[in-house]
């Protein structure tokens, strides 16, 4: 593990054991329930993850790089241990994903400050021994830039939707990705917010401390405010009416056309036998094996895998998608059609 | 097909593993591989696991397959079910069919055997005879076919070594028996990555999904200085190559583009990949758990076999992958294109009986275009 100073210990406060750090500073969670002069940071706390519900980044007491006085930094790492704390008593999952992100996007400014500092050896160091060692991401200094192995960008960039991210809109040369730090960072944004989440989800849940109630009720009111309803047309994407057209016309689908279509369906809810007619015009049509793959496909023979319908990226390079100004930036054809309320 | 074919074919395929195991290349690391094979008029059997050498001659001697396959990736249990083998890795594969370049020589050597009355007609979207749909496409590929798959083949090549770093001598190229070739990489940075990456992959081999600020054309305020040069790496100078055609034009042709706008600009990166792309079938890259024609063995859509091409610029497949026997068979051929094996000129037939050697007679009955007298 990493050798942590105070600065970094403030910036990056997950990367701190909470249990330990908390005995280190001579504290039980029970004091901070009733020592009036340490209660205002479970306010602080919340605060912290109010701020994170909205989608915004809390606003530290960090002066630049630099813890700004001897106190801030308890505080700064007391809130976050204390966050983890209310939002473990409050059982809220749709809270700590959000707050996981934030603190994530929060982290982040701070790495990629530390990768951009080219007065500061040490700290851009650092920032590079974080990534690689949280998250086997090797990077490397080259010029002005981060360079990284071609499959390393691909490994984390493919959870990305927005098409600067495709490897074709990159710089490559000699089998490495070119990157800004702003960029280097961005690509860990998920993992970072995985890792947070998963030390939240992980961490033991204490039970009820005196003088956390309040906060912790606050909470469950706050996270009623993100049940979102959705409702649905019924209306089927652009592409699997192109595939049942071409089916209807006899002409041939290829698999991974009957492979969407198929899966679509079966996800939308229909039966093997409600789907198979659909494959009678095709010009090599088998009963017997249309219905083998239907089951296989469904889940109810083989391995038991229930296969799931490609995401819109995947049918693009199969030339399956044809998009329309409905499609909505839509990433599965699963979702279209669907409307928050 | 009929018992007397299945039988002529196996016969001759069986003297091919005979006289030719010296043609198949056991793949490294042979005990972490899958394998499979197919026998004609049946299904498939796959979930093998083969120590050496000595246990795949066996197999084939005593199946005489129709087709044999090998995976591509490394398993802890080959032979168990697809969940439980213990996925590790798996080369790099890709496939470049000349049925998926779009040629237009393709229409005068296809042919449309319908799967009702089995009466073979040129290419048409309907049974001459019985007016049926359901019709079974075979091509008889011809030099250009092969000609622009090798381009592809090596386009491919300059993208794997320049772009992704992958040394000269990892990359093996074999005909694919049929209509095409099988690149396969091996000991790159890629080996581990899964499918979602290898399909990122081949959309960057490929040219697809590039939006306009990649290669200079920004939304708002355009800037002269950052579209693509001849020197630059990667695509950014293949694309300015084919953009620009020379040196003397990218200035003229930047103030071109410029004017044309943002829109007009993304359907030139779209024609672009169809044009500098490198025609790669995006499944098959993307599929780890596939297993593939096994180099050295014999492609039953053709009777041809799947090897390795060491010189791809001279190689002729139609000689170089022709190893059945001269022995001469009667067969009743309706095979209306001229094709040419080993130097010889055969066809076309209109439902003829001749006599003719087996690797050409193998040939037709593997397309459906002839059977045993």
């Amino acid at each position: 593990m990493l050798e942590l100073g105070q600065d970094e210990i403030a910036k990056y406060p997950f990367l701190a054991d909470a249990g330990q750090y908390l005995k280190d500073q001579g504290f039980s969670l029970e004091q901070f329930g009733s020592d009036p002069d340490l209660k205002h940071l479970i306010e602080k706390a919340y605060e912290r993850i109010r701020v994170a519900a909205d989608g915004k980044i809390y606003k530290s007491d960090l002066d630049g790089d630099h813890v700004s006085k001897e106190a801030a930094l308890p505080r700064e790492v007391f809130s976050f241990l204390l966050a983890i704390v209310l939002l473990k008593l409050s059982g809220m999952h749709t809270l700590i994903k959000r707050f996981a992100l934030a603190e994530a996007r929060r982290a982040e400014k701070y790495l990629e400050k530390d990768l951009a500092n080219i007065s500061d050896e040490s700290k851009n160091q650092l920032a590079i021994r974080v990534i690689d060692d949280l998250f086997s991401v090797q990077v490397e200094k080259l010029d002005d830039f981060f360079v990284i192995p071609v499959s390393n960008y691909l490994k984390h960039s493919i959870n990305f939707h927005e098409r600067e991210w495709k490897l074709i809109n990159r710089h490559v040369e000699n089998g490495q990705v070119y990157l800004s730090p702003h960029e280097t960072v961005r690509l860990i944004r998920k993992e970072l917010g995985t890792y947070i989440n998963s030390k939240i989800v992980n961490a033991r849940t204490p039970t009820m401390i005196p003088g956390f109630e309040d906060s912790v009720n606050k909470l469950v009111s706050l996270s009623k405010k993100f049940v979102t309803y959705t409702v649905t047309t019924g209306e089927y994407p652009p592409c699997i009416k192109h595939a049942i057209e071409v089916l209807e016309k006899g002409e041939n689908l290829p698999h991974s056309g009957r492979f969407m279509l198929a899966t679509f369906l079966l996800s939308k809810g229909q039966s093997v036998q409600q789907i198979a007619p659909l494959f009678k015009n095709a010009p090599d049509y088998n009963e017997r094996v249309t219905l083998y793959q239907l089951n296989h496909l469904a889940g109810t023979s083989g391995a038991g895998t229930q296969y799931s319908c490609p995401s819109c990226e995947k049918l693009k390079t199969q030339d399956l998608c044809f998009a329309t100004s409905e499609c909505d930036n839509i990433i599965n054809p699963l979702q279209f059609g669907r409307k928050k309320k | 097909m009929q018992e007397t074919d299945i039988q002529f074919l196996e016969n001759s395929f069986k003297k091919y593993y005979f006289d030719h195991f010296d043609q198949i290349k056991v793949p490294e690391r042979t005990s972490e591989r899958e394998f499979g094979y197919q026998k004609f008029n049946s299904g498939m059997t796959r979930h093998l696991a083969i120590k050496d050498d000595k246990e795949l001659h066996l197999m084939l001697i005593q199946n005489i397959p129709s087709d044999v396959y090998c995976s591509n990736a490394y398993y802890t249990f080959p032979n168990l079910p697809m969940n439980e083998k213990d996925w590790k890795e798996a080369d790099l594969i890709f496939d470049i069919d000349a049925k998926d370049l779009n040629l237009p020589c393709r229409e005068s050597h296809t042919v449309s055997i319908c799967n009702e009355c089995n009466e073979v007609s040129k290419n048409s979207s309907q049974c001459t005879k019985c007016n049926s749909t359901k019709l079974e496409k075979k091509s008889l590929p011809c030099n250009n076919c092969i000609n622009a798959s090798k381009t592809e083949v090596t386009k491919l090549s300059e993208v794997l070594i320049d772009d992704l770093a992958v040394s000269k001598e990892n990359i093996h190229v074999y005909f694919s028996g049929n209509e095409g070739f099988h690149v396969y990489v091996y000991d790159s940075q890629f080996q581990e990555i899964g499918s979602r990456e290898r399909s990122e992959l081949t959309d960057y081999i490929s040219f697809r999904g590039i939006i306009p600020e990649s290669f200079g054309m920004k939304k708002i305020k355009p800037n002269r200085a950052s579209f693509p040069d001849f020197e630059d790496k990667g695509w950014r100078g293949r694309f300015s190559k084919y953009i620009f055609g020379s040196k003397s034009k990218r200035s003229k042709i930047i103030t071109e583009l410029l004017a044309n706008g943002y829109s007009s600009f993304q359907k030139t990166l779209d024609d672009a990949s169809d044009n500098i792309g490198v025609k790669i079938d995006p499944n098959v890259t993307m599929d780890i758990h596939r297993i593939f024609r096994l180099p050295g063995s014999i492609n039953s859509k053709s009777g041809l076999a799947k090897i390795q091409c060491n010189d791809l610029e001279k190689f002729d497949p139609y000689i170089e992958a022709s190893f059945l026997s001269d022995e001469t068979v009667e067969i009743l051929a309706n095979c209306p294109i001229e094709f040419k094996l080993k130097n010889k000129k055969f066809g076309p037939y209109n439902n003829e009986k001749i006599t003719i050697p087996t690797f050409a007679a193998a040939y037709m009955i593997c397309k459906k275009l002839a059977r045993i007298a």
